[in-house]
């Protein structure tokens, strides 16, 4: 079920100003795969393509192939939209939606897809709820409003509302760096149980988290202010931390810069 | 695995087949619906500035139209011009800006340079009830004022008085914005200098936020120049040229429009009134534009 | 640390209590500070005197009042004992206003949505300003077009739209079928509709101009299309404002007055009263209007003040609704 994606030449820009630089890397499925390096270098913006909500600034855009499985993401005649209901993201900052409750977060993706039946809808919300680890702690107020939760169940609760419409992938932008500690461990825990039923991407400034939660890591750098951003090198977590290939990855690793 | 339910996207099903056509076809209707909702709203301006111009073009070609008043010209004989009515509009707007703008950047400045506390709320949520009362009420407060109470005649410069208050929460607001807009650190680095506040205000902050607030200034004009109702109660229709504001009637481009309206049949007349009509359009209008070029073109910048 | 290095002694001390905002002691402060604030409280001035002025001068008549202000139809102000009731005039003016009201708002709204949602930024803004200029357009010449170029299009007693109107719907006596010519309420209605439109547009761009960007990205990442997240996330954010802007808008048309006097044929007695939006009528703000020229002479002005008072009050209080509405939200 869940996908392997297959990057190729993958260069991304704003307006003129290209952000990131000929990227190629491949990420298995069922996995966590880390996206680390300092500030700046792209891997955000690496990672928003992946589900093609980079192109949604205006004057942004993309070169290069997104292969999932065996589609590639950028053809002519796909459609964003649909690609955005087969990968799924989590932001930054939690986004519950403020109007709504919380189960009506959680099943705002299957409302949007044509679901109607209040059974179907009941047993996803469970479902999901339950896969994000906050079933225990909202089952008995659904119908509170999103927002009235704490930042760390707040972002459980967007992550919910990811796994409900079911995506091949999901795509995880710094989803800790807003939350408290013990909150960032909840979620840590949760994405290794989650990676069982889906590929993971997280983009993390927090190294000693991508050592804990990934399986494979890529590393990111730029060369300087205003120059695109590069993947330096991929490779399983554990070799990356302990012997990692190339000079750029083990300064950044071990503090000396970055 | 995945618990299957009745319609979440198939994990099988090819990104190329999107999703159902309902919701594509659901999305392009709102977006027509949406743009016709602009050609709606669109509609009645090109509709307006059209007639107007197609019907009172004519008249202003003529160089009579804009030296001459209608002194000696009936409803039936072309003839005569707008000059009474255009330097009318122009005399009571001059004295209301007079009397209009001082007050108003005075309450602005007290809003946002020293307004703390309850009065302030109080003045801001007055500057708010200004902003709504009709201008046939404000022409009949200042009916109340002038004539009933004191005894006066219904002159020119009462109009003048209904327009202030209608003019002064426009230029209120918008100088309000524009002081805001002023930098804090410009400010600052004015008392660091040891310049008092009132003289920061008046040379550092005044003259950054100058352009955005002669803006202001000539849109409320344009407001105030076009309203008819202090026209109908405080300052009655003549059709001679009358530079006085304290006595006798004088004319303004609204109330000459308003002359002749019912007479529609006899076609100098009404040939007027489209005419004038148009002029009256062309002083609003010009006003508007220059006022929104000058705040693109300013120093303070939205 | 720099106190005594600078060349105007008194400044030192006096930096820090400026930027605290209390008064310095230096006069030009004072003076200013002085003038500032009276600049303010004039302005409540006026608007108390507004209120109080209207009311003085309309108690003598309202006390003389034969018959009941609020529920009489009758308008005899100069008979002896005057009778003056608003009952026809408060139909009229809700009505136009309510219509007018339900016309604009949807437009507006679609309005704001496709230029803050669809329209590419660089066209959005010279729309935008197209739209505003409806607002610039005096309301004398809305009242000559509507009454001498519109009306015989739609609302003229052989019009398409009029007769459409009075066929599908004349069984209901709001819409049933009169021999006004054209003078109605209903070509009141629809051009009043055009002169709020800039009003409650402008306020709905600005509210979905402020949608946080996070609940837009939250919809868009789910898969929704433009038109459902705008469902989802820009409509719920948004809906209060659009409320206070169509107020606003309310008020405005509550108390538009020249464009509503040309184009509403009056009655030619208040007797002679019809439901039907296709007959003519008077507002409170055209019934005063149309009785300007009385006005030499204060003695017969007394039942229109009163008639102007009821008109402040209600436009204070449908403005000062929407502000409270406005404060109460805040900023979400």
């Amino acid at each position: 079920m869940a996908k392997r994606i297959d990057v190729s030449g993958l260069d991304a820009f704003y307006g003129h100003f290209k952000a990131v630089e000929d990227v190629s890397l491949t990420v298995e499925p069922r996995s966590v795969t880390a996206f680390i390096g300092p500030s700046g270098c792209g891997k955000s913006t690496l990672l928003r393509t992946f589900n093609r909500m980079h192109e949604v600034i205006p004057g942004a855009r993309v070169s290069g192939k997104v292969m999932l499985d065996d589609e590639n993401l950028y053809d002519d005649g796909v459609d964003p939209v649909a690609v955005r209901r087969t990968v799924g993201m989590v932001f930054q900052r939690p986004n519950p939606f403020p109007t709504m409750s919380i189960y009506d977060n959680v099943a705002a993706g299957l409302r949007l897809n044509g679901v109607k039946n209040k059974k179907v809808l009941d047993e996803v919300v469970e479902r999901s709820l339950k896969r994000a680890n906050l079933w225990g702690e909202v089952h008995d107020r659904l119908g509170k409003p999103g927002s009235s939760l704490s930042g760390g169940q707040q972002q459980r609760l967007c992550i919910a509302r990811a796994v409900a419409v079911e995506p091949q992938v999901l795509l995880m932008d710094e989803p800790c760096s807003a939350l408290d500690p013990i909150s960032t461990l909840a979620i840590e825990d949760l994405i290794q149980d989650l990676k069982d039923r889906y590929t993971i991407i997280i983009v993390t400034h927090n190294m000693q988290q991508a050592a804990r939660v990934s399986d494979r890591t890529a590393f990111f750098t730029i060369a300087g202010a205003g120059k695109p951003g590069r993947l330096v090198e991929i490779g399983d977590t554990a070799e990356m931390f302990s012997r990692p290939a190339e000079k750029a990855t083990e300064d950044y690793i071990t503090g000396r810069f970055g | 695995m995945a618990v299957v339910t009745s319609s979440p996207p198939a994990p099988t099903k090819r990104l190329l087949e999107s999703e159902s056509a309902g919701r594509r076809a659901r999305n392009r209707l709102a977006t027509v619906l949406m743009a016709a909702c602009l050609l709606i709203a669109m509609l009645p301006l090109i509709w307006i500035l059209w007639t107007v111009v197609s019907r009172g073009a004519g008249l202003l070609g003529d160089s009579t139209w804009w030296t001459n008043s209608q002194r000696g010209i009936t409803s039936r004989r072309v003839g005569g011009g707008a000059y009474h009515a255009i330097v009318g509009t122009l005399v009571m707007a001059l004295m209301t800006a007079v009397i209009s703008v001082p007050i108003a950047i005075g309450t602005a400045i007290y809003l946002v340079e020293y307004g703390r506390g309850r009065f302030a709320k109080l003045v801001t949520f007055m500057v708010d009830v200004l902003t709504g009362i009709p201008s046939i009420v404000a022409a009949l407060f200042i009916y109340a004022l002038w004539v009933t109470a004191f005894g006066f005649q219904r002159v020119s410069f009462a109009v003048s008085l209904a327009l202030v208050l209608l003019m002064v929460p426009v230029v209120v607001r918008s100088t309000e914005e524009m002081l805001r807009l002023v930098p804090r650190d410009l400010r600052e680095a004015s008392y660091a200098l040891g310049v008092p506040r009132w003289k920061t205000i008046v040379k550092v902050v005044l003259p950054t936020a100058f352009s955005g607030i002669v803006t202001g200034i000539m849109l409320g004009l344009a407001r105030v120049m076009g309203e008819t109702a202090p026209l109908l109660i405080l300052g009655p229709y003549t059709s001679s040229i009358n530079l006085n504001p304290f006595d006798g009637n004088m004319a303004a481009l609204p109330t000459f429009i308003n002359q002749d309206r019912n007479n529609q049949a006899l076609d100098p007349a009404f040939d007027r009134v489209w005419a004038a009509a148009l002029t009256l359009i062309l002083i609003v209008m010009v006003l508007s534009v220059l006022g929104r070029l000058l705040s693109r073109f300013g120093t303070v910048k939205k | 640390m720099t106190t005594a290095a600078t060349s105007s002694p008194p400044s030192p001390a006096a930096t820090p209590s400026l930027i605290s905002g209390r008064g310095t002691g230096r006069s030009g402060d004072r003076i200013f500070s002085v003038l500032t604030r009276g600049s303010g409280a004039l302005v409540v001035v006026l608007v108390v005197l507004t209120g109080a002025f209207l009311l003085w001068k309309s108690v003598p008549s309202l006390l003389d009042d034969d018959v009941n202000f609020i529920t009489s139809r009758v308008w005899q102000p100069a008979a002896n004992p005057p009778a003056f009731g608003i009952a026809a005039l408060l139909y009229t003016t809700v009505l136009s206003s309510v219509l007018a009201l339900l016309m604009a708002v949807p437009v507006s709204v679609g309005v704001a949505l496709f230029l803050t949602q669809c329209a590419p930024r660089r066209l959005a803004t010279p729309l935008g300003y197209l739209v505003d200029l409806l607002a610039a357009v005096p309301s004398i010449i809305y009242g000559l077009w509507g009454a001498f170029v519109l009306g015989p299009v739609i609302a003229g007693t052989d019009s398409g739209p009029r007769r459409a109107i009075e066929d599908a719907l004349g069984w209901i006596p709001l819409f049933s079928s009169t021999s006004v010519a054209r003078g109605n309420v209903f070509l009141a209605s629809v051009v009043l509709a055009i002169m709020i439109l800039p009003i409650v547009t402008a306020i709905s761009r600005e509210v979905f101009l402020q949608v946080p960007r996070a609940n837009i990205e939250a919809a868009l990442a789910l898969g929704a299309t433009r038109w459902e997240t705008i469902r989802v996330s820009v409509l719920p954010f948004g809906k209060p404002g659009v409320i206070t802007a169509s107020m606003l808008g309310l008020g405005r048309a509550l108390g538009e007055t020249i464009a509503v006097t040309i184009i509403l044929s009056q009655p030619s007695s208040l007797e002679d009263f019809n439901f039907s939006v296709f007959y003519g009528g008077e507002t409170f703000a055209s019934k005063i209007a149309n009785n300007a020229s009385e006005f030499s002479t204060p003695q017969k002005t007394g039942a229109y003040i009163a008639a102007g008072l009821v008109l402040f009050v209600v436009t204070f209080l449908v403005n000062a609704l929407a502000r409270v509405f406005i404060s109460r939200r805040g900023d979400v």
